[in-house]
């Protein structure tokens, strides 16, 4: 096999770097203009590398090398270095990709912004992160990634840094993270405990030995090791792919500007968790538990979120809810394990989602920065552009036969009927009723928006008009891979295109069935148009239809009928209540507790300051004894001598 | 050509006398800045020639020096370093450089004394780190904290008296248990060198009462739960250099004193004894975590997060016994320390950094408390951003000297125990969310009031400090290997020393 040139690959890790540094330390000085030149053309390099990688590596090259060690102790050692397989090369070519198309949007919808030069530094030094992680040979250098796209969601979330509710979610989106990253560090030191290596082959070597240990976390009770494992390891993806309950935090980081609502909490870092596992396929296939709990965990998130996209009112967080689900999706086929199914679901997601949301952000540049789908409507006409790639992109996500977002949703909801793992059948009910749901939020939405009354006021020069050409060229790339992004279904799913880079065991290969049933994408087609999924979309459309073109006084009347469904729901099921009662007001209470008790009370008040006040007492009685007249220091000295004399003598 | 100069005598006495020479100088002549200055950076650029100087490969004391003192009871002024103390040095004529500069402005009164001091602390805290004589030691130990004391008690804040007695009685009280233990081990071995009290054979009895006299003496330096309540208390009445030398320096005796001393004089009770330090090591961690959440001076926020970070440093000492038991090979044991002694270091940049950045808001709005503040970055920009990035440092995110040995600690933590790495891990979330928590109420969010629309931002000499270290912590972060490098010797020979018993 071809050996790829670590040089090409320093490049496209480093250009996007490069690029951030420019327009984030000299932006002042170098004026809009050259900061977003700078960011587009790293990134832009970055990204014809990586097309140019990703040409490679189908012609058979690859690469795991070290570029520097990190750090050494005794036998082990740290490395920062790149592992090169048909995986990473599709991940760097998303990643690049939707960036490049986001960049390039940003200018349109950034340009009157104070930190315009700031956000292209972000956004670049985002693509630099979410590199680093996907290209990495090593767990440290996945932990490091994995933090710095954290970091960068958090500045990106808080960038308007004056709106109290953006500073609220990305504190909120730091910490819920850092609960799962709490579980991935676990999850890090058991493989290197267990292995005595971070390297990603050493350890996949170490696989099958690692699973037949055991341990006890309780005194007892014995797991499997490699079930410990994958569960901390899954937590980690839990936060950062925003599983329940770990999801609380995606819809809030709506709060930051929509270019990076595409890029990072739809396209990209929300998909990490779904990449990490996969990854770590050759880890997962030896614990069923923890198959398990991903397809549950993955088939409540599918369906539960689904729900909550139904009764939002802002444009942004119908689509949030819809990234929750569509994440939701991509965990059942982890848990399926059709890993192949999940990531290629990742790839279709990434360009119809990044598509949705973009076009989202045109349509809140064109209602003046307007949210609420209840004030919008009729703008089918105004912008035809935004119009028909958000039909295309809509289309997508419900799975319409022949767009993307059908092969890769069919794929999963077919290998999830084959899954005979604990809890497949109700992620098979699960994924198959989320169907439906997908297609009732989603036309909910389109039709609110672009369709029926305008529900705005706006004459004149405020009336609502297409973007620029900068915004609407994105659009329509995007919308262009969401039509053809499925049809490599045969190769990826069913050929051996990810044969090197993961690993199903044949008793869970559920992949295997559906091929045996694939005969090319027109058959695909065909055979998903008889399946109960297309006709539960076409319902999800025809309901959405009735109920918001048709006859729009039923929802209204449906909420009333079912207030306390509704109540549900509008508080999303009491998780951020919940959240902020117990786990935010609890640790206050006891910080407080222990600071006002435990310090100051106890060890100040009885210990510390009780010692001073004791010697203190102690000193004033034996100060009395010092009266200054000689005769009572005469006469304690007689006492004295007589009683030493007294002591030595008798 | 480094090994021919005294280098060590020269990096101790060169501030110490540079300081007198401030100090007898005076006010007047404006002299007292530019020479503390130039002192300090002399001594730095020496003490570089302790890492060019330095063999990787031995664990043997290095630039090694020997006098007799007082002949009549065998004490000796012997110096030497090791991988231990070599990067704890730099650290001191590193931190000194930078509390030089930022008491350039802001100490008005008496600065030649302000500056004699730091540069008088500054020579004492190199010889404390290059003693290997007990009783030179010890009155280094003690006489660092002279200057400390007044630079409190001088330039503090109105409850300074308080804060200064509580930080003398507290280390006095250790200190007590010192010097008896020291001069135990005088009586057992004959000698006062401290290489000589490694070699001596002690019964499980001794082992244990010296075990906890250095205990008691390094966890109120740390300072370890539950000793650590005069921290707080020093912190908020010190003026900034006080507390970049008290975080950056000082805490840093305290750790390497259980390196030096508990350890290898007292191997087996150190292990029949690890519990102790492990419990209260991930109760700082855990318990001091929660009390920095509640904090609303800034302060005082800060000084209980250096309690919770110095929770690694005792953590990562204390569980080589446990790894020992569990591993095969001691790279696990390799990590717990080096991640221990890379946190110390971090931890003196980044805390150093932290109280600076508190320093300079303080400098312009006179108050500590979060609530005075509000929307910061709006008129204090570049500050804002130095401010955030060591608020990640102190967060411990990757790419920053915080995460790494905290990283190592976790890690090895977990060989020790699970539960161990689970309670020392939740730093990952109570880390993030005292420090972020803050970053959020004083730095973002509208200007909140009149004062922080007054607020000017950052000046050249405030960005030189800052930008300085927020090269290092992101230099240690990026590449942490130059610093291991030099500790690898040292490490493998305490482990040496700890698993040989002396019973």
């Amino acid at each position: 096999m071809d050996q790829l040139n670590q040089t090409l690959l320093l490049t496209i890790a480093l250009a996007p770097l490069a690029g951030s540094i420019i327009a984030g330390f000299f932006g002042k000085k170098i004026g809009k203009v050259w900061s977003h030149r700078a960011a587009i053309y790293g990134v832009a390099i970055s990204f014809v590398l990586s097309a140019w990688v990703l040409k490679l590596v189908i012609d058979g090259a690859s690469y795991n090398e070290t570029v520097y060690q990190w750090l050494q102790a005794g036998s082990l050692s740290l490395e920062v270095g790149f592992m090169i397989d048909a995986l990473t090369a599709i991940m760097m070519v998303v990643v690049t990709f939707v960036s490049l198309m986001v960049h390039i949007y940003t200018i349109g919808y950034m340009y009157d912004d104070d930190g315009y030069s700031r956000f292209f530094s972000y956004i670049s030094l985002f693509t630099f992160s979410m590199l680093m992680l996907v290209m990495a040979n090593n767990f440290m250098q996945l932990f490091f990634g994995w933090e710095a796209v954290g970091l960068v969601s958090y500045l990106l979330i808080g960038f308007w840094y004056k709106k109290p509710t953006a500073i609220y979610a990305n504190l909120k989106a730091f910490l819920v993270n850092r609960v799962g990253d709490f579980g991935f560090l676990l999850g890090i030191a058991a493989v290197l405990m267990y292995a005595g290596s971070l390297d990603y082959v050493e350890v996949f070597a170490q696989a099958p030995a690692i699973a037949t240990q055991s341990t006890e976390l309780f005194a007892g009770h014995s797991w499997s090791v490699m079930t410990v494992i994958c569960i901390l390891l899954f937590i980690g993806a839990m936060g950062k792919s925003a599983q329940v309950p770990l999801h609380v935090w995606l819809p809030d980081s709506m709060e930051g500007p929509t270019p990076i609502s595409a890029l990072i909490h739809a396209a990209t870092m929300v998909t990490a968790g779904i990449f990490m596992v996969t990854r770590m396929s050759p880890l997962f296939e030896f614990s069923e538990t923890a198959l398990s709990f991903m397809l549950i965990i993955g088939a409540i998130t599918a369906l539960f979120m689904g729900f909550l996209g139904l009764i939002q009112n802002d444009i942004k967080r119908v689509i949030a809810y819809s990234t929750l689900s569509q994440l939701g999706y991509m965990t059942v086929a982890l848990g399926a394990s059709a890993y192949a199914a999940g990531m290629f679901h990742l790839m279709t997601h990434a360009f119809f989602k990044a598509l949705l949301f973009l076009g989202a952000g045109s349509v809140i540049m064109a209602m003046h920065h307007q949210q609420d789908i209840r004030k919008m409507g009729g703008l089918k006409k105004y912008m035809p552009i935004t119009y028909w790639t958000a039909l295309i992109g809509s289309l997508a996500l419900i799975g319409l036969p022949g767009l993307a977002g059908f092969f890769s949703k069919d794929a999963i909801i077919e290998a999830v009927s084959y899954s005979t793992i604990p809890g497949s059948s109700f992620a098979y009910f699960s994924v198959l009723a989320g169907v439906f749901i997908t297609a009732l939020y989603s036309f909910r939405l389109f039709f609110l928006v672009f369709h029926g009354k305008e529900r705005f006021d706006a004459e004149g020069d405020h009336k609502p008009h297409e973007s620029p050409a900068v915004v609407t060229v994105p659009l329509v790339l995007l919308a262009i891979l969401s039509v053809i992004a499925g049809d490599f279904i045969g190769p990826i799913l069913f050929g051996d295109f990810f044969a090197t880079a993961i690993v199903v065991h044949p008793e869970h290969n559920v992949l295997a069935h559906v091929a045996d049933e694939y005969h090319g994408i027109f058959a695909f087609m065909l055979h998903g148009m008889m399946m109960p999924a297309f006709w539960l979309a076409m319902l999800g459309i025809g309901f959405a239809y009735f109920l918001y073109m048709v006859r729009p006084d039923i929802p209204a009347k449906l909420q009333q009928r079912f207030s306390g469904l509704y109540r549900i729901l509008e508080n999303k099921y009491y998780f951020d209540a919940f959240n902020e009662k117990v786990f935010a007001g609890g640790s206050r209470m006891i910080g407080q507790f222990l600071w006002k008790v435990g310090d100051q009370t106890i060890i100040d008040g009885a210990v510390v300051n009780g010692t001073a006040k004791t010697v203190g007492a102690i000193a004033k009685i034996v100060r009395k004894v010092q009266t200054g007249y000689l005769y009572t220091y005469a006469f304690a000295m007689i006492i004295g001598l007589w009683l030493l004399l007294s002591y030595f003598v008798v | 050509m480094f090994t021919d100069l005294p280098l060590l005598s020269l990096l101790i006495w060169l501030p110490v006398l540079g300081g007198i020479a401030v100090l007898v100088n005076g006010d007047k002549n404006g002299w007292a800045r530019p020479l503390s200055l130039v002192i300090s950076v002399v001594t730095l650029l020496l003490s570089l020639g302790l890492y060019i100087g330095f063999d990787n490969a031995t664990y043997h004391m290095q630039f090694a020096e020997h006098a007799s003192w007082i002949s009549t009871f065998n004490i000796n002024y012997s110096l030497g370093i090791d991988g231990f103390s070599m990067p704890l040095i730099i650290l001191t004529t590193f931190s000194t450089v930078i509390v030089v500069v930022a008491g350039w402005e802001v100490i008005k009164d008496r600065v030649s004394q302000y500056m004699a001091a730091f540069l008088i602390m500054e020579g004492l805290m190199i010889a404390v780190f290059s003693s290997l004589d007990a009783i030179l030691f010890y009155v280094f130990f003690e006489a660092m904290l002279i200057p400390l004391f007044l630079v409190i008690g001088i330039w503090g804040g109105p409850n300074r008296v308080y804060a200064t007695i509580k930080f003398f009685l507290y280390t006095l009280f250790g200190s007590v248990f010192l010097l008896l233990a020291l001069l135990y081990l005088h009586h057992v071995s004959g000698s006062f060198s401290i290489l000589d009290f490694h070699q001596v054979s002690l019964t499980m009895q001794e082992q244990i009462y010296l075990f906890l006299a250095f205990l008691i003496a390094f966890a109120v330096k740390v300072p370890m739960w539950p000793v650590h309540t005069w921290l707080p208390d020093a912190h908020v009445e010190a003026p900034t250099g006080g507390s970049v030398i008290l975080a950056a320096i000082t805490l840093k005796i305290g750790g390497y004193g259980l390196i030096r001393f508990a350890l290898p004089i007292t191997p087996d009770a150190s292990m029949a004894l690890d519990w102790l330090v492990i419990g209260l090591s991930l109760t700082a961690i855990v318990y001091i975590g929660f009390v920095a959440l509640a904090q609303s001076d800034l302060k005082k926020l800060i000084a209980y997060s250096s309690i919770a970070h110095m929770g690694f440093v005792t953590l990562g000492l204390f569980i080589i016994f446990r790894i020992f038991a569990n591993s095969a090979t001691d790279s696990g044991a390799i990590l717990a320390v080096e991640g221990a002694m890379v946190q110390m270091i971090s931890h003196g940049f980044i805390a150093a950094a932290m109280f600076l950045c508190v320093g300079v808001l303080y400098d312009r709005m006179h108050t500590r408390e979060i609530s005075a503040y509000g929307g910061v970055i709006n008129t204090m920009p570049i500050f804002s951003g130095f401010a955030v990035f060591f608020a990640m440092a102190n967060a411990g995110l990757p790419g920053t000297s915080g995460f790494v040995g905290e990283f190592m600690v976790i890690l090895a933590a977990f060989q020790a125990n699970f539960w161990y790495a689970f309670l020392a891990a939740t730093t990952l979330i109570l880390g993030a969310a005292y420090t972020l928590w803050m970053v959020k109420r004083v730095i973002f969010g509208e200007v909140a009031n009149d004062n922080v629309a007054q607020l000017t931002d950052i000046n050249r000499r405030e960005f030189l400090m800052l930008s300085s270290l927020a090269i290092i912590v992101l230099a240690i972060g990026l590449w942490p290997a130059p610093l291991t490098e030099v500790m690898h010797a040292s490490v493998e020979h305490l482990l040496t020393q700890v698993s040989q018993s002396k019973l």
